[in-house]
């Protein structure tokens, strides 16, 4: 065999090498080294090729002049006897990533607080085709205390008539920031329209099934609509208590590329789902808007990315943990006398919240991201938010005198703003720092020093768009 | 009224052209494979492809308007080796085309049909930077590997459209006389230069450097996917005064400053060779792009010693 003795002469060449070269310089022998590995790989992928093992190529050291006639005839197929091994069972294992995220806070927090050290989550990815026509994906989610099954869904990708099926556990394809996973977010929070009024974090997240169509458009227009069903839970968005409390959630999105690096996104979104405040709706009409823009030729090193989204909700409230509106009702004793019974009345009424952010991220280099984002958002006050506002108590004494309840909901609002930059070491890990300052509408201000270690493993993840 | 409607029928019937006569819709990840595609399809087929010449492929975006393409395609025609895993597989997910999922009859992965080096032995980890685990994807780079996607292809288009299999043989045949050709006229202009050591950006040369006899010596990136550091790059220049190495090998899409600062600290010269057809104007065929690579080395080497 020719490449046998080849893989032989090798270590002789080498110890001939280091007597002659023995008084030179030790890299130059190391590289001389590392050329000849570098051949001896290139030698063994050779031997690999010869033997058949990816049948259609044919053998490479052949002169240009021969390689053509070659090439047409295959080798004849290598009579196998008995199956793979135990171990090929394995291949068919899902592609495994996790993505940790560390995330520490300093600073004074005016009453949305955040460990000031924490793991916040590590998520688990599992992802593989399922048969010729799904594939499936599962995140689950590792806070420091439990799991968390953050999606979970099978997508049908054979359908008839451009149809796209999923179902399982997925994020609504409400707006933009509800659809996407912490480790995708330019921030190290969530804006505050997203955690006064979208559930924060976990958002619209929940069972159900959604169906989309790419639409007809005129020509260099994307269209595509999705209309989905959840059963209705979203901690502070929706609560089903019936099964016919089901939350539908629509969007419509249109896309164009304005040139060959820069392009438009819009999109409208409407939610509607059982109020977890009252027995009652709570629907949500968002807007979103985003400009991209990266040259093609220094796509690695500049882009932009500009993004708005304005949310308005429409919740259905009662305030059953005021202290109540004192009612007095007179009341017979048993003695006969009249006394005075106190009952309390929780106020019913809409909370009609509007919010908005607007933020761009510039990346200065390969390395470097610097990022700013302006914050402004309504919500109900003594409504919950994620994460929580310490709000002690809300007691009836909070609101001004003579409110009248079924009118509106009385609204407070938050406003803030951030700087984040984000440094890349390389595509598997982020650091990033921000700076955020917050003036919440109870009077409070907040100053904070947000900083982030995320990190991945395992299979290559899809690059966010 | 059954007249009428039979007559809309079969003005209808008439407008849609027979399956035979119409285009196979290719769509292909890398201009390489466009162009490879378009010398074995010609008119046969329409050809565009996701990224463009200039472009890092490893980097493309996902964007909604490759959906509205890959949506109609008959054929998806990928690199592999992973030089698209970070945008191919949600556009796939997304395009709600049956045909083009992996493994249906219209997605094909040239990689199972090239020459392929850069296997890495052993333990692979990141720690060796974004590594290709099932080998170097910049297989295109050799002449011999277009020829086998070339064939590749003519079966492929053939399988789709048995009518016209003797074109697609008939072009093959072309090609591959038109490649021999032109790869003796190849070898010849690089034959004098041959075990001429070159540093190059990243690791997107090895086919060409073999095919060539080019040696690659070490590269600008410390690993493949990180940018260069300051220790890498002051090794690099005492590698190069040390072995006397003049040339530096840069893909269009990559900055020129760092290996513009090596090569003025050591005498040398930095080139722009194009890594993919489309890489600038010049460049538009298959055949065009080693012509355009080897005048642009020729020169060079001739200049430097």
């Amino acid at each position: 065999m020719r490449l046998p003795c080849k893989l032989m002469f090798a270590p002789v060449a080498a110890l001939l090498f280091a007597t002659a070269l023995g008084a030179q310089d030790t890299t130059e022998l190391l590289n001389r080294m590392k050329a000849m590995e570098d051949r001896i790989h290139a030698l063994e992928t050779e031997v690999r090729t010869l033997k058949g093992q990816q049948t259609p190529v044919a053998p490479q050291p052949q002169p240009a002049a021969e390689a053509a006639p070659v090439v047409a005839q295959a080798p004849p197929a290598p009579v196998s006897i008995g199956g793979a091994g135990g171990a090929a069972a394995k291949v068919l294992n899902p592609d495994i990533s996790v993505i940790g995220d560390f995330v520490g806070a300093a600073g004074n927090h005016g009453g949305r607080a955040t460990p000031s050290l924490s793991m916040h989550e590590s998520e688990v990815g599992f992802q593989e085709v399922i048969d010729p026509y799904a594939r499936a994906d599962f995140f689950l989610s590792f806070g420091e205390q439990g799991v968390n099954l953050e999606e979970g869904f099978i997508t049908f990708t054979s359908l008839p008539a451009g149809l796209q099926l999923k179902a399982g556990k997925m994020r609504a394809a409400f707006g933009k920031v509800n659809t996407l996973h912490n480790h995708v977010l330019p921030w190290i929070d969530r804006p505050l329209v997203s955690q006064n009024l979208v559930g924060g974090e976990d958002g619209i997240n929940d069972a159900g099934l959604s169906l989309s169509r790419i639409l007809p458009s005129p020509k260099g227009l994307f269209l595509e609509g999705t209309a989905q069903i959840f059963r209705g839970d979203s901690e502070n968005v929706f609560a089903a208590t019936r099964r016919s409390q089901v939350a539908a959630v629509g969007h419509l999105r249109a896309y164009s590329d304005l040139s060959e690096s820069t392009n438009i996104d819009f999109g409208a979104s409407y939610a509607r789902g059982h109020s977890p405040f009252a027995d009652g709706n709570n629907q949500l009409y968002g807007l979103d808007a985003t400009l991209r823009w990266k040259p093609l030729r220094r796509a690695i090193y500049h882009s932009l990315m500009a993004r708005s989204e304005f949310v308005w909700a429409r919740t259905s409230t009662s305030l059953p943990y005021l202290t109540g509106i004192p009612v007095v009702t007179p009341a017979p004793d048993p003695v006969g006398s009249m006394i005075t019974q106190v009952f309390t009345v929780a106020p019913r009424g809409l909370a009609k919240p509007f919010g908005f952010y607007v933020s761009g991220d510039y990346q200065l280099g390969r390395r470097w991201i610097l990022g700013s984002r302006f914050d402004r958002s309504q919500r109900g006050q003594c409504l919950p938010t994620n994460p929580t506002t310490t709000a002690s108590e809300c007691p009836y004494t909070v609101f001004a005198p003579g409110v009248n309840f079924s009118r509106a909901i009385p609204l407070l609002q938050d406003t803030g703003g951030s700087f984040q930059l984000t440094y890349l070491p390389s595509e598997f890990s982020i650091i990033r720092t921000q700076f955020r300052r917050a003036r919440y509408g109870e009077g409070r201000t907040a100053n904070e020093i947000l900083f982030q270690f995320q990190f991945s493993m395992g299979a290559h993840g899809a690059h966010p768009f | 009224m059954f007249k009428t409607y039979s007559a809309l029928a079969a003005v209808l019937l008439a407008a849609i052209p027979a399956p035979a006569a119409s285009k196979i819709n290719v769509m292909t990840t890398t201009e390489d494979l466009a162009a490879i595609a378009r010398e074995i399809g010609g008119d046969l087929i329409s050809v565009d492809s996701i990224a463009k010449g200039y472009q890092d492929p490893h980097f493309v975006e996902s964007k909604p308007s490759f959906l509205l393409k890959l949506q109609k395609a008959d054929l998806l025609v990928a690199v592999g080796l992973q030089l698209e895993i970070g945008w191919l597989p949600p556009l796939i997910t997304q395009s709600r085309n049956a045909k083009i999922q992996p493994a249906q009859s219209g997605y094909m992965e040239m990689s199972q049909f090239c020459n392929v080096l850069e296997i890495p032995q052993g333990q692979v980890t990141r720690a060796m930077g974004d590594v290709h685990p099932m080998g170097n994807p910049h297989y295109w780079l050799n002449p011999d590997n277009g020829r086998r996607m070339a064939k590749a292809l003519a079966d492929r288009f053939s399988s789709i459209q048995p009518a016209n299999a003797a074109q697609f043989a008939q072009r093959y045949a072309d090609f591959d006389k038109h490649l021999t050709e032109a790869q003796k006229g190849w070898d010849a202009k690089i034959a004098p230069y041959k075990g001429r050591k070159v540093i190059t950006y990243h690791r997107s040369w090895p086919n060409f450097c073999e095919r060539f006899g080019l040696d690659v010596v070490d590269y600008v990136e410390p690993k493949p996917g990180i940018p260069p550091t300051p220790a890498h790059t002051l090794d690099l220049i005492n590698l190069m005064l040390r072995e006397g190495i003049k040339l530096i090998l840069v893909e269009p899409y990559f900055d020129l400053r760092t290996p513009n600062s090596i090569a003025a600290k050591v005498g040398g010269q930095v080139l722009v060779l194009m890594p993919s057809v489309g890489g600038n104007k010049d460049v538009t065929t298959y055949f065009q792009l080693f012509d355009y690579d080897i005048n642009l080395l020729v020169n060079a080497f001739s200049k430097v010693k």
